[in-house]
């Protein structure tokens, strides 16, 4: 649905997004991550059609945004981070003058305005005026804004903002409810929101590709031993040693904060090798009182942080 | 080309649902009711000290003694309040970012930059037609030249139309309105004074060429009742080059 290839803007010296390659398919939630800068809105300006590249191309829906950035424009749907809405219009006014700009036929327009509204909600606030409406409100109409002319591709520039924990809830639920009907990208630098949402995740870093993949691949690349945590109520002084010696123990280190009661260890072992039985049976043998074990899987974060920092390190 | 009325409707809208269309057009009236009435009380004390002298009821043209004054000074009224009405064209949308809405939709730069201008313009004409109480009130009491009349609200409509372009373009420059109605200002200020630069070199080739640019020559033409094809020409050029600009100027700043 959605294919970038080689992409690079400048503005003046200012590189800021370099050979960018990816491609989205067809009902798919694309997250895209990045720390602040990186280069996430650049890259959907692009894909909008809102400014060209440098060098490279862009399709949507097999039309380069380019050469035909109408027909481009009729399929997307595009929530920019600041919610493109016109303060002294009402919601209703304002969702009808973007169906009609967005080309809706005169006699759908009544329907897809309601339809719209239903579907972010928005019923409460449609004779308000834009302007008086709270943060998430602006943020739905936004949305609705986005969605209006049922668009094939939908772009959402950090949709959920500024919200609230129950707001943010909620626009999640509907994003996640686009899944299958719409092409989604979606740009954040809150990694739990990728884990909510997406399927697939393209990291990016200083304007650059750090990864393309599904979350589980991600954090299984980047793994470099199988850990395990483990929380003893009474160890001897002299666990850590002992739980080194265990055959296929790479590693063991005491881990703060992970809880009250009990004393938290990290386990390391070779990739692929599973030690939990042996590690169970050795802590029971000991008698030091097993009170939890669980294997760790990397979370985003940790994939984040690893290949920025690798980045750094090059 | 069929979405440039949505966005004039647009701009009509968010005029009346500020405060801005009513202050200015008020304001306007004002001034330009306060004008005519001195400057028709100043031509009845003239016609009646002509009655004395000639004894007759003189034939007092109207048009000349009236409304030409009167025309006049609303052009200057309108060089002052004309990039008021302009100013938050385009600026206001970059400020508050609804640019990005309009230039990713399927609209074309020019059905953005033509709707706004007839917005505008929409907004200038009422503003204008509220003026034509004047030669209704004087028609009961006397005989005017319609002719020459409509010849000087051409002149006023056609010298609106390119203040409202060259402010388009001012306002198309930058995201804050103060600076946006600065320069369409002076950019206007500039415009007009190019006639008096006409009068310092007069009878030279340069005089000749600076009194055409001179919008106020062609002005007064209109409101001495000559409608030539060469002021309309004039005229519209200068609203197509103010257009072109804004065009030009949109487009590029997608570039940076």
């Amino acid at each position: 649905m959605i294919q970038v290839e080689h992409l690079t803007k400048q503005f003046g010296n200012r590189v800021a997004i370099q050979d960018l390659s990816f491609e989205v398919s067809k009902g798919e939630v694309l997250g895209f991550l990045g720390p602040n800068g990186a280069g996430k809105t650049t890259t959907m300006r692009i894909l909008t059609g809102f400014m060209p590249a440098t060098t490279g191309t862009a399709r949507v829906a097999g039309y380069d945004v380019w050469e035909s950035p109408q027909e481009v424009k009729r399929r997307i749907g595009y929530l920019p981070e600041q919610p493109p809405l016109y303060n002294d219009m009402t919601v209703t006014e304002y969702l009808k003058f973007v169906a009609r700009i967005k080309g809706i036929s005169p006699k759908q327009i009544k329907n897809s305005v309601q339809q719209v509204g239903e579907q972010c909600s928005l019923d409460e606030v449609r004779g308000r005026l834009i302007g008086n409406l709270s943060r998430g409100f602006r943020q739905r109409v936004g949305l609705a804004q986005a969605l209006i002319h049922r668009p094939e591709v939908l772009i959402l520039d950090e949709p959920t903002s500024g919200l609230d924990p129950k707001q943010i809830i909620e626009v999640r639920q509907l994003i996640k409810g686009l899944q299958g009907t719409h092409t989604v990208i979606l740009s954040t630098h809150i990694l739990p929101e990728v884990t909510a949402v997406c399927q697939r995740v393209v990291i990016i870093n200083e304007g650059r590709v750090m990864a393309v993949d599904t979350q589980e691949g991600l954090s299984a690349k980047l793994r470099k031993s199988e850990k395990i945590g483990l929380k003893i109520k009474s160890p001897s002084p002299d666990c850590i040693e002992k739980l080194k010696a265990i055959p296929g123990v790479l590693n063991v280190f005491h881990e703060t904060g992970l809880g009250q009661d009990g004393y938290p260890y990290v386990v390391e072992s070779q990739l692929g090798q599973d030690i939990r039985e042996e590690l169970a049976r050795y802590v029971v043998a000991n008698d030091w009182g097993l009170l939890e074990m669980r294997p760790i899987a990397m979370t985003l974060e940790d994939v984040f942080l690893r290949l920025t920092a690798e980045e750094l390190e090059r | 080309m069929r979405h440039f009325w949505t966005i004039a409707s647009k701009e009509i809208r968010s005029y009346f649902n500020s405060p801005i269309a009513y202050v200015l057009i008020a304001v306007f009236l004002i001034i330009n009711g306060y004008l005519f009435f001195s400057i028709v009380s100043f031509a009845s004390r003239q016609s009646v000290q002509l009655l004395r002298f000639q004894g007759a009821a003189p034939q007092i043209n109207l048009n000349e003694l009236v409304f030409r004054p009167t025309f006049h000074n609303m052009s200057v009224v309108l060089l002052l309040i004309m990039p008021i009405l302009t100013m938050r064209l385009f600026s206001e949308e970059k400020k508050t970012k609804t640019a990005e809405l309009l230039l990713t939709s399927p609209l074309t730069i020019s059905e953005i930059v033509l709707g706004k201008y007839l917005g505008a313009l929409i907004i200038y004409l009422s503003m204008l037609g509220l003026t034509f109480y004047m030669p209704l009130l004087l028609s009961i009491y006397s005989q005017l030249n319609w002719g020459t009349l409509l010849s000087g609200y051409l002149g006023l409509f056609l010298l609106g139309s390119v203040f409202i372009s060259i402010g388009l373009f001012a306002s198309s420059l930058t995201e804050n309105q103060i600076i946006a109605a600065l320069a369409s200002f002076g950019l206007l200020l500039l415009i007009w004074l190019l006639g008096w630069a006409a009068a310092t070199v007069e009878g030279t080739g340069m005089g000749e060429v600076l009194s055409y640019l001179s919008i106020l020559d062609h002005f007064d033409g209109l409101l001495r009742g000559l409608v030539e094809t060469r002021t309309v020409v004039y005229y519209l050029s200068l609203v197509a080059l103010g257009l072109f600009l804004t065009h030009r100027v949109v487009e590029s700043q997608r570039w940076k």
